[in-house]
């Protein structure tokens, strides 16, 4: 039995310290917003918190976050400032890379409330979205972030 | 989960008298919802009517939009839901859209199955949903009228109220949609003239993202149903391998593994858990014979490409004498382009999950092919079409890769094969090794330029492998595959001497529909040939190309915005450049404007800005054209900088995003997308902005360098070589 502290709530799973988090969390507790795809840590679609850290949880076993505080997307309110401009600015086409481009984007912001362009290229360059909805997610972390943005 | 109602659901949900639902037919018969060329190209006219239900309006005052083309972020749903907004002069903030059920009522007109492709979701579905919404606001009409016992003509439909206007009063839809319900069908309602239109033409938020932004967009991954267990397979590492052996019992001791099973994929392990299912497949340690191929590789592959170049192909356009013609040319040029292989790497691998029992099926999946989805349930279940429920989700990129079915089948057979309802997700490195790529191909051209520099004849021999001889066989015409001669036999430029020869590729590599099909790569043999030609006569490219797009003015229309917009003929820093390139496909034309800058050490390309123009004819949702377009222009540039599938030992040696890199937001340029707008015929927008992409890069890398590179991906390490082979011939 292991415990999970998931958006703030208490889980409970019967298995194994050695499961893999992105699984328990999408397959076992159903927070399917959380998404696959590529199980080596190489597209960041499956990236969440942990204590505030942006993190691949397909990278993560059940037992390395004990303890720790695991936020989803389904934990980020709708009205985040990161999501409100995602939805003004038009970001997602397919919608499936998203979830993950929104935590990387909570998390960064968090720590730096004003970047700069190159900086948010930085911190967003390893998440990949096939659909090409970088230049709105560009906007949107400037929008967000009260540096920029076009509508 | 929501469950889309079955037609008879439909029609008890109208007698039960709690709403309306319309149904609208574009099969003939009295509510002829087609263009007549649609119903030309159907041959359907004068065939019983077919009721489809398109939309459902409930006491609630909503209004559901059932759309009958799969959701991958091209804004389909958003925009035929504005479609019929505008023509039910709903509240917009009343309509919800959800897929339509999978049958014959929801095919496509022109194509005549359920299928989303082709960039024609939006322009085969305007007419019927314009239709289905004139309809119904006809009915609503009626029903007010009735309702107040005044002439239909003294009332009128307003955001989603019906109103009289004398008296004032009003309805909202929600109030009348069970008395509309017992209106008998108008057949033929008016449609709105377009100067009245308040929807189309509007940029209008997607109704798909506030859900896609809060993590609860239900994709095929996303699916769960009661009983759901895990399968994985282990197929083939190479073409054609036959399976030797593998371990049952080692895979059986994994804890949570319920079912090993063979099935004529491969392997197939059935576990509690997606964990236990690839754990268990790891330890089944199978073992296959080397396969049909097993000397294929990359160096292989460009050996039986030149090998195929001198056989004799197939004449598939020959017009005027190029022969006499080259003999004349005051100047000939030869070049070989080489293209290869491209993988959709759609972000949600390709899966399904599949309930088979006895007496029925269910499948749930991120399909862009709904009818093959059918067909194949068909075929593995013994099942008629009526005892299988297709349950199409949202896909998390398609690019019509999800336009195969191959996980579908799979997860059919291991359902069916263990009598459980199965989640079969490939892992990224199936998703690569079993996708149907973009065909690589080979490319011979040879043209002449008369005295005064114009282009005067074109001699293209291609190599590749078929596309629709496989998927749509009824598209092939005396063996000349269109999608392997597409751009080159149909040029936009005025040519008097064209021959064309196609030369047939049979190899066991799987290809398929990549977003633009054969537009995706023979542009960047004939629009970087052109530019080389340009250059040969002495010309500017603009002018060369504008010359000869005489005849062709919205071709030569796209291709002046992006030259103004783009700066083309201004200064640009040493080691910079600009490209162009322009295609008409799918309906619409586009150009493109690439502007880069080579590092000259390291021989990294780096795209400082795009320019696109698109010229779609009528325009429904203009800020989804200009996401298409953005999406398009980065899909290409991944295209033309990084990506090509890697083949070893038979099989396929690509296996994930680390040896699969593709585009990131580092190397994403500016990219600036001009829509020109006008009445014309509404073409596609969402694979016309790949095409002159690759090419306006090459060109734009000529421009900086002199060098013409004629093999994709454009790699810092050729343009590296090209670039010191210059120096060392410059200084010798």
């Amino acid at each position: 039995m292991t415990e999970l502290l998931i958006n703030g709530k208490q889980y409970r799973v019967d298995l194994e310290p050695s499961a893999n988090l992105l699984w328990v969390i999408r397959e076992h507790l159903e927070l399917v917003g959380t998404k696959y795809g590529c199980g080596e840590g190489a597209c960041g679609a499956c990236t969440i918190h942990l204590d505030g850290e942006a993190a691949r949880s397909c990278q993560l076993t059940i037992g390395d976050v004990h303890g720790r505080s695991i936020t989803t997307i389904e934990g980020v309110p709708q009205n985040h400032p990161v999501k409100e401009a995602w939805i003004s600015e038009q970001v997602p086409q397919c919608g499936y890379c998203q979830s993950g481009q929104i935590m990387e984007a909570v998390a960064f912001l968090s720590k730096n409330s004003r970047p700069s362009h190159d900086e948010i290229v930085q911190a967003m360059d390893d998440i990949l979205c096939r659909c090409g909805t970088y230049p709105r997610i560009l906007r949107a972390i400037k929008k967000a972030a009260g540096t920029g943005g076009s509508r | 989960m929501n469950r889309p109602m079955e037609r008879r659901e439909f029609l008890k949900v109208s007698l039960s008298g709690t709403g309306l639902v319309l149904a609208v037919s574009f099969l003939g018969g009295p509510l002829i919802a087609v263009s007549s060329d649609v119903e030309e190209k159907a041959g359907n006219a004068g065939k019983p009517w077919v009721p489809n239900a398109w939309l459902r309006i409930t006491p609630d005052n909503v209004t559901t939009v059932l759309i009958n083309k799969s959701e991958m972020g091209q804004g389909t749903w958003t925009a035929l839901a504005m479609v019929v907004a505008e023509e039910l002069e709903a509240d917009w903030k009343d309509i919800r859209v959800e897929a339509s059920p999978v049958r014959d009522e929801y095919k496509d007109p022109v194509f005549g199955m359920q299928i989303t492709g082709g960039s024609t979701g939006v322009r085969h579905m305007y007419d019927p949903m314009r239709r289905a919404g004139a309809t119904a606001r006809e009915m609503l009409i009626q029903a007010g009228a009735r309702e107040w016992n005044v002439p239909s003509g003294e009332c009128k439909a307003d955001k989603g109220r019906v109103i009289h206007g004398k008296t004032g009063k009003s309805l909202t839809y929600g109030e009348l949609c069970v008395k509309a319900s017992q209106v008998s069908v108008p057949h033929d309602a008016p449609l709105k003239p377009q100067e009245k239109f308040r929807l189309i033409g509007k940029s209008m938020p997607r109704l798909d993202i506030p859900e896609k932004v809060d993590g609860k967009g239900v994709f095929g991954t996303d699916i769960f149903i009661p009983g759901m267990l895990y399968s994985a397979l282990q197929g083939p590492p190479a073409y054609g391998a036959r399976l030797l052996s593998f371990d049952k019992e080692a895979a059986e001791k994994i804890s949570g593994v319920q079912n090993v099973v063979t099935i004529p994929d491969g392997v197939a392990v059935v576990a509690n858990t997606i964990e236990a299912a690839w754990k268990a497949r790891s330890a089944l340690n199978a073992t296959w014979d080397a396969g049909s191929h097993p000397d294929l590789d990359d160096a292989a592959l460009d050996r039986i490409l030149s090998e195929h170049m001198e056989k004799k192909g197939l004449v598939a356009k020959n017009v005027g004498d190029v022969e006499e013609a080259l003999k004349k040319a005051a100047h000939r040029m030869k070049a070989m382009y080489l293209i290869p292989y491209v993988a959709h790497a759609p972000m949600e691998p390709q899966n399904c999950t599949a309930d088979v029992r006895k007496d029925a099926c269910e499948i749930w999946c991120p399909t862009q092919f709904q009818t093959a989805v059918l067909q194949v349930a068909m075929r593995e279940t013994g099942l008629t079409a009526d005892k299988i429920v297709i349950h199409t989700t949202q896909l998390g990129g398609g690019f019509g890769g999800k336009a195969e079915v191959k996980v579908v089948e799979e997860a059919v057979r291991i359902s069916k094969a263990v009598g459980k309802p199965v989640k079969h997700i490939w892992s990224r490195q199936e998703d690569f090794r079993n996708d149907f790529y973009r065909p690589g191909s080979l490319h011979r051209i040879e043209a002449g330029l008369d005295r005064e520099g114009r282009l005067v004849a074109w001699r293209h021999k291609v190599v590749v492998s078929p596309i629709m001889e496989r998927v749509l066989p009824w598209m092939v015409k005396d063996g000349i595959e269109p999608t392997a001669v597409d751009a080159i036999w149909d040029m936009e430029y005025s040519l008097p001497n064209l021959s064309v020869e196609y030369v047939r590729l049979g190899l066991p590599i799987p290809v398929g529909f990549w977003r633009s099909v054969g537009n995706s790569s023979n542009p960047f043999a004939v629009e970087s040939f052109v530019d080389e030609l340009a250059h040969a006569a002495g010309k500017d490219p603009l002018e060369f190309r504008l010359n000869m797009l005489k005849e062709n003015p919205r071709a030569a229309g796209v291709l002046k915005k992006v030259a103004e917009a783009g700066g083309w003929g201004k200064p640009l820093p040493a080691g910079c450049g600009r490209g162009i390139a322009q295609r008409f496909c799918f309906g619409s034309f586009a150009a493109q404007l690439a502007e880069v800058s080579v590092d000259k050490e390291t021989g990294v390309i780096k795209i400082r800005r795009m320019v696109a123009a698109i010229d779609p004819g009528q325009v429904v949702n203009p800020d989804s054209v200009v996401a298409q377009i953005e999406g398009a222009t980065i899909m290409g540039l991944s295209a033309a900088l990084k990506e090509r599938v890697s083949f070893g030992k038979g099989g396929v040696a690509t296996s994930n995003f680390s040896d699969y890199p593709i585009l990131t937001m580092a190397e994403v340029p500016e990219i600036e997308v001009h829509i020109i707008t006008n009445n014309e015929k509404m073409g596609g927008v969402g694979e016309p902005g790949v095409p002159p992409v690759i090419p306006a890069v090459a060109n734009a890398v000529f421009a900086a360098t002199g060098i013409r590179l004629r093999s994709l991906p454009l790699s810092p390490n050729m343009l590296k070589k090209a670039l010191a082979n210059t120096e060392s011939s410059t200084e010798a």
